[in-house]
């Protein structure tokens, strides 16, 4: 159709711009995004074995079939074939079940809350979604930065996941799959950097008014670079107490990244138990 | 629009007035459209009941149903609306035999049973609100309030219907279309007491035990 | 006195919606003016606002969806301008603060006020006639449901220009819909439009049920029934049975939010996930709702114009059952990431794909119904056409979503929205477009400018792909929905592309209402005297265009699965027998005034106006039960009179009687 023509035109014109752009999702920098790629580009295949047949035969018979002069093959009454019945029930049906076992083992492969099988010893960062920004807390470390993370490279991070009180979403896009931040809960999800690099991280969750602005930057840096980005940290003097934190909690947006080089010890599970919940009414900076 | 055959006769055709011998069975079409209007009323106490369920542990400190539930006052309750399921069914075997006069004594008793259903459950939900109790404490009262508050309004509802019905029989009689309108009545209550027996065992024995 | 509402409830200072403000007053005078001028007010009132006619109501319905198309559109087109703009440190032109009401009223307006206004109106105009009856079960309820819905629509427009809309996205999630952090009136708005309407819908499918299961043509047995039919029957099972899941949803938030309980709220042991459970409980079988009226219309389409019967009609009919009962075990695959474990997760990804294969053995059966057939490429052809390619598309993204691994990277990006596009505007809204083209001369005796409809066809076409796979594109780039404005340079020329897709799909809906003029203008030379303008199957096709206020002179008797057809190769004449009377019901405004009653108590109660609420909701019910009192309901038309009518007709085969 003309819609497909151009829709080719359209990316082929747009090569040069394809080539310049970066596709988070499609060329991911970890092993768990690696990984929930090749599953969609498995899935993506195994369904085009019936969609490009498909697509080609609706546009065939509507041609072919098409009322005009000299038309031949009309049978005005046959409405059935038991051949055709079955195999357009059989073919879908191969395919789903395929894809079934394939849904069911990645399922439980790529589960978030599966800890990485890997060598190394894990970094455990806790994430609070506050409004509108992104707490990170380092409990063995004892510090805490907003809208920054800093990993070590080629070392599994596993992510306890709350939120002060709206429901975001925690992303990076280009590390592996999102998992919801709800308050009074805590999720997890294991990601790992392959490769050194700063990845973008955002809340996919719609949050109200200071969504947009709601993202950060995680490092992947060398073990030797991230302990020393852990002394600097250290060598701070903010506090991250039940009061600064109902401080920060309070709503803002568009906020830059700070340190905190102290941390109440247990913070992250009260903060789960909604010991300092956020109740307030949002006053909303108008625009 | 462009032709006459379209115009609707409706506002000014003959009034003549015919309610029973539409060429479909009026009687068959009214209860089957009720009795889907009934399991869509159900689906919402299915909705109540899953909240309930899912809610019933949700008791943020505050009281349990185990501290509120009185077996006993609940049990008399429940036995004041079975009762009036039973004269509802008397007053529709009378609306079978066409006596009207049964039917208005039958009714009359319903009322006064399903009334008193009602002055049950309002005392019971004021003393628990005076108690502390109320659904605003948590979550777990919120469910109760809601799933039981919803049925009471039901209640309630029939109870006007009812009060109405009994109005039209004394204009009407028995026949024709008040048969039906009395079907769907009894259709109506009967739900509701299914309605309840869930309620009775799944919040109050449960909760209580 | 007036509650929550004072004149600073409307925002003066917001130039866009002051100048759309003042457009609506002086568009609504000057209709209003225009009425008055012809002497038309009368005529309003007894055969429209009052008609209690399924044909009526159908196109009293199908012209809410349209308007309501437009609203819906011109919210979309507000945010592809905004999205287009708004990179790096632009802001674009609306705030947040406007930007996520505009977003959220786009969601809830073209689901709730023009697919399920639409759905319904053609399945109003189109069923009774398809199974030989003469009205609904329940005409005044027909009615009631209608003005139900129309309430709702009307409610959910005063929010444009008193107070605001809802922030929260068209579902209103909890806690952000909670009053703590939307304490302004714009969720409830979004809670009280949807309840009238949801009412109107929920009476609606009880009354169309009732219609197909006891009023259908004699001899007309289940598997005789025209699949357009039977997609309406499943819809309506479904409407039935997950209609009232949404109601006690919005009941439960409306108690949080009005009385202070704890079921959605983050203290107090509520439980918002709770709430988005229930709500795609409902949600997800409302999608099955919109798309398979549409496959019934396809169904018909495609039959009539190819002039054969549906291949594996029994397949089709099975695979719509299936849908239909598949459609309520999936709710769990709008939120994956929830992290409910990789068990859940795993068992609803499979279910979900499950549901692609009857709805992939529909698209085989459209396919060899046309095959050895003679197509005629009308635009309800082409419509069907642009389908079949541009859902099986979206298909395909819709099961590659219900795998949980890759769904955690697709989920709330560009990718779902591109998803739900493809199968709703490809699926969804060209069905209806086709079922409008199809059945326009039935119901106004005139057939639709060709020319003009192929011109909407294409231009809908290219800009939807346009305006839509480059959101596919972005997913993979990692943009989320719902976002205001962004810092990622590489996102804009594919949102200025979306943009320019949106302005083509502009021109598509130009052209429809061009060929609506044209087609009025021309309808002389249009005009359809033979009642069958398709060489049709269906018994729609065996009565006048338009047809009798009292559709079937004779009551048809059906011995076929495509009876009409069945009767024209048989080629019967029916007997010239004298006609009986026809007992028809009363057209009345109890519908009407009882509607306009609920829609002021909604606006009370949105205001917290609670005196007028209170009155309202009195006067509501004492207008149903004076209502009960009324037994003058129907009337009997003289056989002379349905004589007279006939006659005016041109003769046609007549179904045996």
């Amino acid at each position: 159709m003309i819609a497909k023509t151009l829709r080719r035109l359209f990316l082929l014109s747009l090569l040069p711009l394809l080539a310049a752009c970066r596709f988070p999702v499609l060329d991911p920098k970890g092993q768990v995004g690696i990984e929930e790629r090749n599953l969609i580009v498995t899935a993506t295949l195994l369904m085009l074995i019936v969609v490009i047949p498909v697509i080609v035969m609706t546009l065939l018979f509507a041609w072919r079939y098409r009322d005009r002069e000299g038309h031949s093959g009309y049978l005005p009454n046959w409405s059935h074939s038991g051949k055709i019945e079955f195999v357009v029930w059989a073919v879908p049906c191969v395919i789903i079940a395929i894809l079934a076992v394939i849904t069911w083992n990645s399922s439980h492969d790529l589960d978030p809350y599966k800890p990485l099988d890997h060598a190394e010893e894990p970094v455990n960062i806790q994430v609070v979604s506050l409004d509108w920004k992104w707490l990170f807390i380092y409990p063995e470390e004892g510090i805490a930065t907003v809208n920054e993370i800093v990993v070590p490279a080629n070392r599994p991070v596993n992510f306890s996941i709350s939120s002060s009180a709206l429901m975001n979403s925690f992303w990076i896009p280009e590390l592996g799959g999102q998992i919801y931040a709800m308050a009074g809960m805590e999720t997890k999800l294991h990601l790992i950097a392959d490769h050194e690099g700063v990845y973008d991280g955002l809340s996919a969750n719609y949050s109200g008014h200071g969504f947009s602005d709601m993202q950060f930057k995680m490092r992947a840096v060398t073990d030797q670079a991230y302990d020393a980005w852990i002394d600097t940290v250290h060598a701070g003097h903010n506090t991250l107490n039940g009061d600064s934190y109902q401080d920060l909690a309070r709503p803002s947006t568009n906020v830059e990244p700070m340190f905190y080089a102290q941390v109440q010890p247990g913070l992250f599970d009260d903060i789960v138990r909604n010991k300092y919940m956020v109740l307030g009414h949002h006053v909303e900076p108008r625009s | 629009m462009s032709s006459s055959t379209l115009a609707n006769h409706g506002a000014h055709g003959a009034a003549v007035h015919h309610e029973d011998d539409h060429h479909h069975d009026v009687d068959g079409t009214t209860q089957l459209g009720f009795w889907i209007y009934l399991m869509s009323d159900c689906i919402i106490f299915a909705t109540l009941f899953a909240t309930y369920a899912v809610l019933a542990g949700a008791t943020d400190g505050g009281p349990t149903g185990r501290e509120l539930f009185e077996l006993g006052f609940v049990f008399i309750e429940t036995m004041f609306l079975l009762a009036s399921s039973g004269t509802c069914g008397l007053a529709m075997l009378a609306s079978d035999r066409g006596d009207a006069d049964k039917v208005s004594f039958w009714l009359k008793i319903t009322f006064v049973l399903g009334a008193c259903f009602i002055a049950m459950e309002v005392y019971e939900f004021q003393h628990l609100i005076h108690e502390g109790a109320s659904p605003q404490r948590s979550a777990f009262l919120s469910a109760f309030f809601t799933l039981v508050g919803t049925h009471g309004l039901h209640v309630t509802a029939g109870l006007v219907w009812m009060g109405v019905l009994m109005f039209q029989i004394k204009r009407f009689g028995v026949g024709g279309f008040m048969t039906r309108r009395l079907a769907t009545f009894s259709m109506f209550w009967h739900f509701l007491d299914v309605v309840w027996i869930c309620v009775f065992t799944l919040v109050y024995l449960k909760g209580a035990m | 006195m007036f509650g929550k509402l004072t004149l600073n409830s409307v925002p003066w200072h917001e130039p866009i919606i002051m100048v759309v403000f003042a457009g609506i007053v002086i568009g609504g005078l000057a209709v209003l003016s225009l009425i008055t001028w012809f002497g038309k007010w009368r005529y309003l009132w007894d055969e429209w606002l009052t008609s209690v006619d399924h044909k009526r109501i159908g196109v009293m319905y199908v012209i809410l969806a349209f308007i309501m198309l437009l609203r819906g559109f011109s919210d979309a087109i507000m945010m592809r301008g905004q999205q287009a703009i708004a990179a790096n440190d632009a802001a674009g032109y609306l705030p947040p603060h406007h930007y996520d009401q505009v977003f959220t009223a786009h969601g809830v307006i073209m689901i709730f006020f023009m697919a399920m206004p639409f759905a319904i109106g053609l399945m109003n105009i189109v069923m009774p006639l398809q199974i030989g009856a003469r009205d609904v079960a329940f005409p005044f309820v027909n009615s009631l449901s209608f003005w139900l819905t129309a309430g709702g629509a009307i409610l959910i427009n005063i929010s444009l220009v008193v107070g605001e809309f809802a922030k929260t996205g068209w579902l209103a999630y909890p806690p952000l819909s909670e009053l703590g952090y939307s304490p302004d009136v714009g969720v409830d708005y979004y809670i009280w439009a949807l309840q009238l309407s949801g009412i109107g819908t929920t009476l609606s499918g009880v009354n169309l049920i009732t219609t197909i299961m006891k009023m259908r043509a004699r001899g007309m047995n289940m598997m005789r029934v025209p699949v357009f039919t039977w997609t309406t029957l499943v819809a309506n099972v479904l409407i039935v049975a997950s209609f009232p899941i949404l109601t006690a949803t919005l009941v439960l938030l409306t108690l949080d939010r009005y009385l202070g309980f704890h079921f959605f709220t983050v203290d107090g042991g509520g439980n918002p996930m709770m709430y988005i459970n229930l709500i795609w409980a409902w949600g997800h079988p409302e999608v099955y709702i919109l798309i398979l009226p549409a496959f019934g219309i396809f169904s018909e389409v495609i039959s009539t114009f190819s002039g054969k019967p549906l291949f594996g009609y029994k397949s089709m009919v099975y695979a719509t059952v299936c849908i239909g009962v598949l459609s309520f075990l999936v709710w769990v695959h709008h939120f994956f990431t929830m992290g409910a474990g990789a068990d859940v997760n795993a068992v609803f990804g499979i279910t979900t794909m499950i549901i692609s294969i009857p709805t992939g053995v529909k698209i085989f059966n459209w396919l060899f119904t046309m095959y050895r057939g003679k197509v005629r490429l009308t635009p309800p052809v082409l419509w069907t056409i642009g389908f079949m390619i541009t859902f099986t598309i979206g298909g395909m993204t819709g099961v590659l979503l219900a795998v949980p691994g890759a769904d955690f990277q697709l989920h709330n990006s560009l990718f779902l929205i591109a998803h739900f596009h493809n199968v709703i505007i490809g699926g969804v809204l060209f069905g209806y477009l086709a079922g409008f083209a199809y059945w326009f001369p039935k119901v106004f005796g005139f057939k639709l400018n060709e020319r003009w409809g192929k011109a909407s066809f294409f231009c809908w076409i290219v800009g939807f792909y346009m305006a839509f796979m480059p959101l596919y594109v972005l997913g993979f780039m990692g943009m989320t929905r719902r976002i205001n404005h962004y810092d990622n340079p590489d996102w804009q020329p594919w949102l200025i592309f979306a943009a320019c897709g949106a302005v083509v799909i502009a021109a598509g809906i130009a052209c429809q209402l061009i060929q609506l003029v044209v087609s009025i203008r021309d309808r002389k030379a249009l005009a359809d005297t033979t009642g069958d303008p398709w060489d049709g199957r269906t018994l729609e096709w065996s009565v006048s265009s338009p047809p009798p206020f009292y559709n079937f002179a004779e009551e048809p008797e059906v011995t076929e699965l495509d009876a009409y057809w069945d009767t024209k190769q048989r080629n019967r004449k029916g007997p010239a027998k004298p006609y009986g009377p026809i007992h028809m019901p009363k057209s009345t405004g109890a519908g009407f005034v009882l509607a306009m009653l609920g829609l002021v108590v909604g606006f009370a109660l949105v205001w917290h106006i609670w005196w007028l609420a209170i009155a309202g909701f009195a006067i509501t019910v004492v207008g149903i039960i004076t209502h009960t009192f009324s037994t003058d309901r129907d009337y009997d038309v003289p056989a002379e009179e349905v004589a007279r009518i006939e006659a005016l007709t041109a003769p046609r085969p007549m179904m045996e009687a």
